[in-house]
């Protein structure tokens, strides 16, 4: 049973990345600075729940979890998955990995910001049906293995497996989404169409 | 959960397009589980030495690890707002009084 008196010294330095997951979780600074508060008082009333020695941070991201679930979800009982299920796997692959390496000297990252920034990244994963938004951050913002954040969200592995599967092709089709328009845009105009795209250009071209 | 009637698995993957030898197509459906380090050492071993030495495959693969990074780095702050630390502290300290 873990010391009531050491939960301040263990769990301050998860901080940051709650507060960055709450941020993705309610969209709203204000209300991720509430969530954050009331994640760090229910850790501490139930910190004598806690088994030293297991993951602390994972307990951690249950509690936020819960708490915003218990506070949010009342008005979206059902995710809405009907934009999830046309998407093929790779789908950003498809059509944008032709243009990795097209300008000599960037690295592979720098060329996927200049296609969408950070802002279209957090936008799109915020966008996100519930289910899939959380699965996701879990996974590629905070690096949980599968059991864990089975535990986290109280789900089967497989579910989460699914989740991840779905949300992840959904991000890319959002990703994709900012990228085209950005290139409609003309907010990048060193960004040639690819060959890739001919069925998005116009007929005039060329 | 309201979604227990969800299939346990994830859905098959079909990358068969991208697919150029007959062998790719279960690499290619591994490439996710691979970068989360969830397959098992001795999958993992096979999958990893299949990507390196198949171009198309280890085209996707990389898309795909640089993709995780720039999503993962997009959407962490690096800041904690004003105060909060110190606000939270201050609770943590007050109900520990109260005891």
């Amino acid at each position: 049973m873990a010391d009531p008196t050491r939960f301040a010294d263990q769990a301050m330095e998860h901080m940051p990345s709650l507060y960055s997951a709450a941020l993705r979780m309610t969209r709203n600074p204000a209300d991720a600075e509430d969530l954050v508060q009331e994640t760090y008082l229910r850790a501490y009333r139930g910190f004598g729940g806690f088994r030293e020695g297991t993951n602390l941070k994972a307990w951690l991201y249950r509690i936020l979890t819960n708490a915003y679930i218990n506070r949010y979800r009342k008005q979206q009982r059902r995710p809405d998955e009907s934009s999830l299920d046309d998407v093929e796997d790779f789908f950003l692959y498809r059509r944008l990995g032709g243009l990795e390496g097209a300008r000599a000297g960037r690295s592979a990252e720098d060329e996927l910001l200049e296609l969408f920034g950070s802002s279209e990244v957090k936008e799109a994963l915020e966008s996100l049906p519930e289910q899939f938004r959380l699965a996701v951050l879990l996974a590629d913002v905070e690096g949980f293995a599968y059991k864990e954040i089975a535990e986290i969200l109280d789900v089967p592995v497989g579910t989460v497996m699914s989740r991840l599967h779905r949300g992840r092709k959904a991000l890319q089709k959002r990703l994709y989404d900012f990228a085209r328009d950005r290139r409609l845009t003309g907010a990048d105009p060193a960004l040639e169409p690819s060959d890739d795209d001919k069925h998005e250009e116009p007929a005039t071209r060329g | 959960m309201d979604d227990q009637g969800m299939t346990s698995e994830p859905p098959a993957v079909d990358a068969g397009d991208l697919a150029v030898h007959e062998e790719c197509r279960e690499y290619l459906a591994e490439v996710h589980q691979f970068l989360d380090g969830e397959l098992g050492a001795e999958r993992r071993t096979v999958v990893q030495i299949h990507l390196e030495r198949c171009g198309p495959c280890h085209g996707a693969y990389d898309f795909e690890a640089e993709l995780r990074v720039v999503v993962s780095t997009s959407c962490q702050e690096n800041e904690l707002p004003e105060g909060l630390r110190d606000r939270i502290a201050s609770l943590l300290r007050d109900l520990a009084d109260e005891v």
